[in-house]
């Protein structure tokens, strides 16, 4: 069957000046119940991988640099 | 071979309310004991309490109530289908459960005295006590599980148990969900803990993880339990709260209710006596969210400054913190507006209502060394201060019963069957994608089994059902996350299909909205007063049959027995 990518807005923001990912942090990966974020291996930044968030703020809330900041999904806001 | 990852006297799959107490309650009957807490995500933020909760809405406190008025009050918000026993042993535990957990360092209210502070929600009884710093409450939790050496894994599904040649539970087979590898955890005891079907029905906004539930909830349990040969209780009586329209999460009256919020309809009046969450108010909520007098809202703008401020600090750090950020967005103050609300879609749980694995009041299932507690274990209206206590029950049980025992030899065709099942999904390169199955099968929830009920719709939904089942081994997955996705895609066919087989069988109407039959519009006490039961039968099939009530050990009064059924105020009047 076909493939296509849809593009859409994630509500998970990482601020990539202030995340220290690239020093080994992982919380916000580790906090998510729904294993939504990973890390950009290419420039060592945590990211938004998957739009299936409960906007809960786990990872806003345990990020130990406040480097990430939770929209609520666009379809609810 | 199998590929054993592990050999545990005591396996706890689900990390949320329930697993983290009951493998405490393990180690603690037993220190000998190797126990394993099994986690889908990570135990330090997991499950529906990930930001904490805002109190407990079912508090049996010296003083303010006791054990009989609380089985009475359940008894009959549940329309009398209750095993009063499993209630009643709740009721005997939760004041000795709230002192240990204040022990463990959960701040609960407390009056200038000390003692604690319990509010008025419900229609009779007295049961709410407020945790306005209650976010806290999982790192409580980890650290008792780190102090009594539980063995936690993390990042893991289970996707069906392991049963040996005479149907007892041998352990779990499970899928690394960062791997993508399958393996087999041997256990001689299991405990279910894994929470709600909350991903059932599909969230009106059409965003599959906007729901009620933390979405993780997808059903796991009710799956593994039924293709385990569990009986399960009441699936009929769904989950349907009144939320915040749109953010699908708790406005909340039980928080709002004791300050002097309340329910209202558009003109801002108080139609139900009662904003405790039963099947009868949320017959009354739907009516008015239907009628002339709707949309229906939560009102608290007509309170003084502080009480609003106090409410908001407690709504915005607990439970849903980000309904602050919601209400930012719609530029709407608790101060001038009041919140809209609409009626959530379907889900199984008897944390709030009554759909669950059977359990006996010590936690057991049908299936010999299975137990379950929590959201998914029915004890009807057990909320999660009832999780915790069956969580205990369920430990101690499952430590006892292993104690006894030796591992049961592998059966090697159930692995292999298992494991090409869950492999599957990632030889499909051309399949359909889980998202847009889930999206499919979560739609037909809706259009098919959403209350009112309708004979004739639930029947073309379970058509659509099995439609969707032949669907499921094409399912593709890329990766470990996907393979996650597509397995609980299969637990929500499950529970679909139990939610629409449950509901055929029951031809009355009981518990308000939860289970109202158009075609069946009246409750018949004569051929359905009894539970309705669903298990696997010996032929595969998902079968249904009554299981008579335990006779009542609390009685009820004549004059209470109608006491939720009259939710609605009968003259209206503008309450201030």
């Amino acid at each position: 069957m076909p493939m296509t990518l849809n593009r859409v807005a994630v509500p998970v923001i990482v601020d990539e000046e202030k995340c220290i990912a690239e020093k080994g942090c992982t919380v916000c990966v580790d906090v998510c119940p729904l294993d939504l974020l990973a890390i950009n291996l290419l420039n060592g930044k945590a990211y938004m991988k998957y739009d299936e968030c409960w906007y809960c703020l786990p990872c806003e809330v345990d990020c130990p640099t406040q480097a990430i900041r939770v929209d609520i999904p666009y379809l609810l806001r | 071979m199998s590929n054993i990852i592990a050999e545990v006297d005591v396996l706890v799959i689900g990390g949320g309310t329930a697993g983290p107490m009951a493998a405490v309650k393990a180690k603690e009957k037993n220190p000998a004991a190797k126990v394993m807490l099994l986690e889908k995500a990570h135990v330090k933020r997991s499950g529906c309490i990930s930001m904490g909760m805002d109190g407990l809405n079912n508090a049996v406190i010296p003083g303010h109530a006791t054990p009989e008025q609380y089985v009475k009050e359940i008894t009959i918000a549940n329309d009398g289908i209750v095993n009063q026993k499993t209630v009643m042993a709740y009721a005997q535990e939760s004041f000795n459960m709230i002192n240990q957990l204040d022990r463990w360092g959960v701040k609960f209210e407390k009056d200038e005295t000390g003692d604690y502070a319990v509010r008025k929600v419900h229609h009779m009884g007295t049961y709410v006590l407020p945790m306005p710093e209650g976010h806290h409450m999982k790192k409580v939790l980890y650290r008792q599980l780190k102090k009594a050496r539980v063995e936690i894994t993390n990042r893991y599904m289970a996707t069906r148990l392991l049963l040996d040649e005479q149907g007892a539970v041998a352990g779990a087979m499970v899928l690394d969900t960062r791997e993508g590898t399958f393996g087999v955890i041997r256990a001689k005891a299991v405990i279910l803990s894994t929470g709600a079907a909350g991903r059932l029905g599909l969230p009106s906004s059409g965003y599959l993880f906007g729901t009620y539930e933390n979405p993780t909830n997808a059903g796991d349990g009710y799956a593994l339990a039924y293709h385990a040969g569990a009986e399960l209780s009441g699936i009929e009586c769904y989950q349907i709260n009144p939320l915040i329209k749109d953010y699908n999460g708790p406005a909340c009256a039980y928080v709002t209710g004791p300050f002097g919020g309340y329910t209202a309809n558009s003109k801002g009046e108080r139609f139900i006596e009662c904003d405790y969450w039963s099947g009868q108010m949320m017959m009354e909520f739907y009516k008015e969210l239907e009628g002339g007098n709707g949309p229906v809202f939560l009102k608290i703008d007509h309170l003084a400054e502080e009480t609003i401020s106090n409410i908001e600090h407690i709504l915005h750090t607990n439970e849903r913190p980000s309904r602050g950020r919601f209400h930012e967005g719609r530029h709407l103050n608790y101060r001038s507006s009041m919140v809209e609300m609409h009626i959530s879609e379907i889900g199984l749980c008897s944390g709030h209502s009554a759909s669950g694995v059977w359990v006996d009041e010590h936690a057991a299932t049908t299936v010999p060394g299975l137990y379950a507690a929590g959201d998914l274990a029915c004890v009807p209206h057990n909320y999660m201060l009832g999780a915790f206590v069956y969580g205990k029950f369920a430990g101690e049980s499952a430590a006892e019963y292993a104690a006894g025992r030796t591992h049961a030899p592998v059966d090697e065709a159930q692995v292999a069957n298992e494991s090409a099942r869950v492999l599957g999904p990632l030889n499909n390169p051309d399949g359909v994608t889980p998202t847009q199955v889930e999206y499919k099968l979560r739609r037909f929830v809706n259009d098919y089994l959403q209350p009112p009920k309708i004979t004739r719709k639930m029947e073309i939904g379970l058509q659509r059902f099995a439609e969707i089942g032949a669907d499921l081994p094409a399912m593709s997955a890329t990766n470990p996350h996907e393979l996650m996705r597509a397995m609980e895609v299969h637990f929500i066919r499950d529970c679909a299909e139990m939610a629409a087989r449950a509901s055929l069988y029951r031809t009355e109407s009981r518990w308000g909205l939860y289970h109202y039959r158009v075609d069946h519009p009246e409750k018949n006490d004569a051929d359905w007063f009894c539970h309705a039961q669903l298990k696997k039968n010996d032929a595969g099939e998902m079968s249904c049959f009554k299981r008579p009530i335990e006779p009542y050990i609390v009685a009820l009064d004549e004059e209470e027995k109608d006491a939720y059924n009259r939710m609605r105020i009968v003259k209206q009047t503008a309450v201030a």
